[in-house]
């Protein structure tokens, strides 16, 4: 590709960026360390991040990345990293998910804001060179994927009080959250109990086959990661795994012709590139034709039209989560379709997804809101 | 509706019962869980339970002891070949009442599963779930919400979707806002022995092929049976008998959430076929369903018009043969304004509808000189009950008592044999 042979040009620089980010920081930090079996007690222990001089810091050769549109998680703020093997690297795919060395460690870390009578912020503390600043920052928790022989793994660690390790928690965990948004005062926070998931709910959402059941990295495609690098901004993030050798392919990569999802949140882009990436990252991992949600027969997955789409389609087993409303989405109408009512409801028998949030996502129901109300045609009963 | 289901126990002792095996099974099933006491409140039990749901191995037997356990969040399991075993429905109790998260009480995602003699009370959304797995046995389990109809209640009880080879027998389901009992996109199911009341559907099948449905009892649902075909999904169902049940006073106001399938069924409904093929209602004592003791539509009429289907689906019941049932005293009080016009313009005051409610589609494309195939019409051999054609297919303008038109019989279906593991069980 010529986006590579030109970027091969600036691989010295981004080596030195990466270099100088390090620079400051005299502790050297701990080396990754692939756990074969088990599940070790301390997040410690697999020395991907470690907290140290007041900062959540990134290991050697850790990467960190985003995704276009993120899964929406009760407003956490998310710290993802990639680690692979001394002289290994993923291997690319167009389509469906990019695959990884067995030794692969992925985390996600998912944080607050903090605020100073204890409740949480959405206020956005971003990784910089010295890693995630702890003063401004409540740990919640880490988890892991990690590939092993027998395939993926997932294994979730909860912050520990003093901030300083996480700790093993495979039964998951339940947290009450006072949540300020924007500045709000204390009275207008939102309390809501923050579920951490148990080992069997990571693959509730990582089994995205519901016939093989193996867990697999969601994030982990290119129409995810194919973006300007939030932590490097003058790169294509799939540039950026090319130069550091984390990625190789066996074809030639033309990041503008790949498809990509968009950023939701980005006004300026078309209405129906933000509804469908939202609906991608937050719903297909269950709802495609393989997924456990293949029970609806609703598929949300980019290239899904028609009835399975949810237009004009009668739910099957939604129970509550109807609404009392006739079908998934009716065109024009976000007020008669079931996709926008289990958006904007926190009842946990109705809402979706179904786990991994308790508050309504405002800004995203309101976008799959809009992206209804501006959908061609009816349903015609 | 507690104090319907108070003067239905006491009913209970006085009514002549059809035989000794349903007076066996009454008794066995007559505890419900208001008088039930499971001892001690246990809240701390989640770590526990969802440590050996975790670790387990195939093979392993899961024992949970007497006691009521309350839990904050859903259970799970993701290994195949476990048996999770309580102490029995009514000593051992696990309580969601209190679950923050979660859209089942408990979600099973593996093979080789069985589950007994345990209670599941109060999830906020379905009790029992199984999603996608073969070899599953269901047994002397009681799904119950304990505030008895309510329209907040979970949608189902016990809800095996895309399963194979599976056995529901022994168990108590009361209370879903959906189906007590709901078999989805199956295949070779025996359901059996179960009692379902106070749900607005008692058991359903849908989307589900060769599915053994009987000696149940089924009371005081809005509907008591429901074989049922959605569209837009990757299967459709077919091939079910529905026989030796008891099916009575179906007749509990629905308290479905509008928008689900089971919204549009009229109280007072015993069996409703809808969109399905080749269906066997035989030798069920159907009785006291005010609306009709059987209903056969289609998707059209089924007020789910409107909506997109793919077009392989088949909305009309075909292949279906009603024959030696008991129906009595069905059709008396009719659940909608319009049949209760049809009642008493056609029948009078004082009468009730036919035992078996049509609504007239038929698929014109199928039909050879002008009649349906031998195989795909709709057969009732049933002595002196009578079927009323709806002609919904031209605005209800013309209903009319047919039943010398389906004065015919069917090859019967073979009974369902479950396999391998299962083998012993059929």
């Amino acid at each position: 590709m010529g986006r590579v042979q030109a970027s091969i040009a600036l691989l010295i620089t981004v080596a030195l960026l990466v270099a100088c980010g390090r620079g400051s920081a005299p502790r050297p930090s701990p080396t990754p360390t692939f756990h074969e079996s088990g599940f070790p007690q301390k997040l410690s222990d697999w020395g991907v991040i470690s907290v140290a001089d007041g900062h959540l810091r990134l290991s050697d050769r850790v990467f960190p990345y985003d995704l276009a549109t993120p899964l929406f998680s009760d407003y956490a703020q998310k710290l993802r990293t990639v680690w692979l093997p001394p002289e290994t690297s993923a291997t690319f795919r167009a389509e469906g998910d990019f695959e990884f060395p067995i030794g692969t460690i992925i985390t996600k870390t998912f944080y607050y804001g903090q605020t100073s009578n204890g409740a949480v912020s959405d206020e956005q503390v971003q990784l910089t060179t010295a890693g995630l600043a702890l003063d401004k920052t409540r740990l919640i928790e880490t988890r892991l994927m990690v590939h092993r022989a027998e395939g993926w793994v997932a294994i979730p660690y909860i912050w520990d009080a003093d901030g300083k390790d996480a700790s093993l928690a495979r039964t998951g965990a339940l947290f009450p959250l006072s949540l300020r948004r924007d500045g709000e005062s204390s009275e207008e926070a939102a309390e809501f109990t923050y579920l951490v998931p148990n080992q069997n709910q990571c693959a509730g959402c990582h089994a995205t086959n519901n016939t093989d059941r193996t867990l697999r990295p969601i994030g982990m495609k290119a129409r995810h990661l194919n973006k300007t690098s939030s932590f490097q901004p003058a790169f294509n993030q799939l540039d950026l795994w090319l130069l550091a050798g984390a990625l190789t392919s066996d074809e030639e990569i033309d990041a503008t012709g790949l498809y990509a999802n968009v950023n939701w949140s980005d006004a300026s882009l078309p209405l129906n590139d933000r509804a469908r990436s939202y609906l991608d990252i937050n719903c297909s991992h269950c709802h495609s034709p393989v997924g456990p949600a293949d029970t609806s027969g609703l598929n949300l997955e980019p290239d899904a039209e028609g009835a399975a789409l949810g237009l004009c389609k009668l739910t099957i087993a939604a129970g509550s989560g109807a609404g009392g409303r006739p079908y998934g989405i009716v065109p024009g109408e976000p007020d008669e379709s079931i996709l926008v009512y289990r958006l904007e409801t926190d009842e946990p028998a109705a809402m979706m997804p179904e786990l991994g949030r308790a508050l309504v996502h405002h800004e995203g129901a309101a976008l799959i809101r809009e992206w209804v109300t501006n959908l061609p045609g009816s349903c015609s009963a | 509706m507690i104090s319907d289901r108070t003067a239905n126990a006491s009913l209970r002792g006085f009514k002549p019962l059809v035989s000794a095996f349903l007076a066996a099974l009454l008794l066995a099933c007559g505890n419900d869980a208001a008088d039930s006491d499971a001892g001690p409140v246990i809240d701390d039990y989640f770590e526990t339970l969802q440590s050996q749901l975790l670790d387990a191995a195939p093979g392993d037997v899961i024992e949970i002891p007497g006691g009521k356990f309350t839990f904050d969040r859903p259970l799970s399991l993701t290994v195949d070949g476990v048996t999770v075993r309580g102490a029995g429905m009514n000593e051992t109790v696990l309580s969601f009442a209190k679950q923050m998260a979660g859209a089942e009480a408990l979600l099973v995602t593996a093979s080789d599963f069985t589950i007994e003699d345990l209670a599941i009370e109060d999830s906020p959304g379905d009790g029992l779930k199984i999603n996608e797995g073969e070899n599953i046995v269901i047994r002397r389990i009681r799904t119950e919400w304990t505030n008895g109809p309510d329209t907040s209640n979970g949608a189902y009880g016990i809800y095996p979707v895309q399963t194979r080879n599976v056995l529901i027998e022994g168990n108590v389901a009361i209370g879903a806002s959906d189906a007590g009992i709901y078999v989805g996109q199956s295949q070779n199911v025996i359901v059996r022995n179960n009692r379902a009341e106070f749900n607005v559907a008692g058991i359903e099948v849908e989307n589900t092929l060769d599915a053994d449905v009987y000696k149940n009892v089924v009371k005081n649902n809005t509907g008591g049976i429901l074989v049922f075909n959605m569209p837009n999904l990757p299967q459709l169902g077919a091939r079910t008998r529905v026989f030796r049940n008891r099916i009575v006073s179906n007749n509990t106001k629905n308290f479905a959430i509008p928008g689900t399938a089971v919204a549009n069924v009229p109280a007072g409904t015993g069996v409703i076929i809808n969109s399905n093929d080749q269906v066997e209602i035989f030798e069920n004592d159907i009785s006291e369903n005010n609306t009709a003791n059987i209903i056969i539509s289609s998707l059209y009429a089924s007020g789910l018009d409107g909506s997109e289907t793919t077009d392989t689906f088949d909305p009309y019941p075909e292949g279906i043969f009603i024959y030696d049932n008991r129906l009595t005293r069905g059709g008396t009080n009719p659940d909608s304004f319009e049949l209760q016009a049809l009642k008493t313009l056609k029948f009078g005051l004082t009468g009730s509808l036919p035992d078996v409610l049509w609504d007239g589609y038929v698929d014109q494309a199928k039909l050879v000189d002008g009649a349906l195939p031998p195989e795909l019409r709709i057969c009732i051999e049933n002595g002196p009950a009578q079927i009323i054609n709806l002609d919904a297919p031209n605005d209800f303008k013309n209903p009319s008592v047919s039943t010398t038109a389906h004065n015919c019989q069917l090859d019967t279906l073979p009974p369902v044999t479950l396999t391998g593991s299962l083998a012993d069980n059929s």
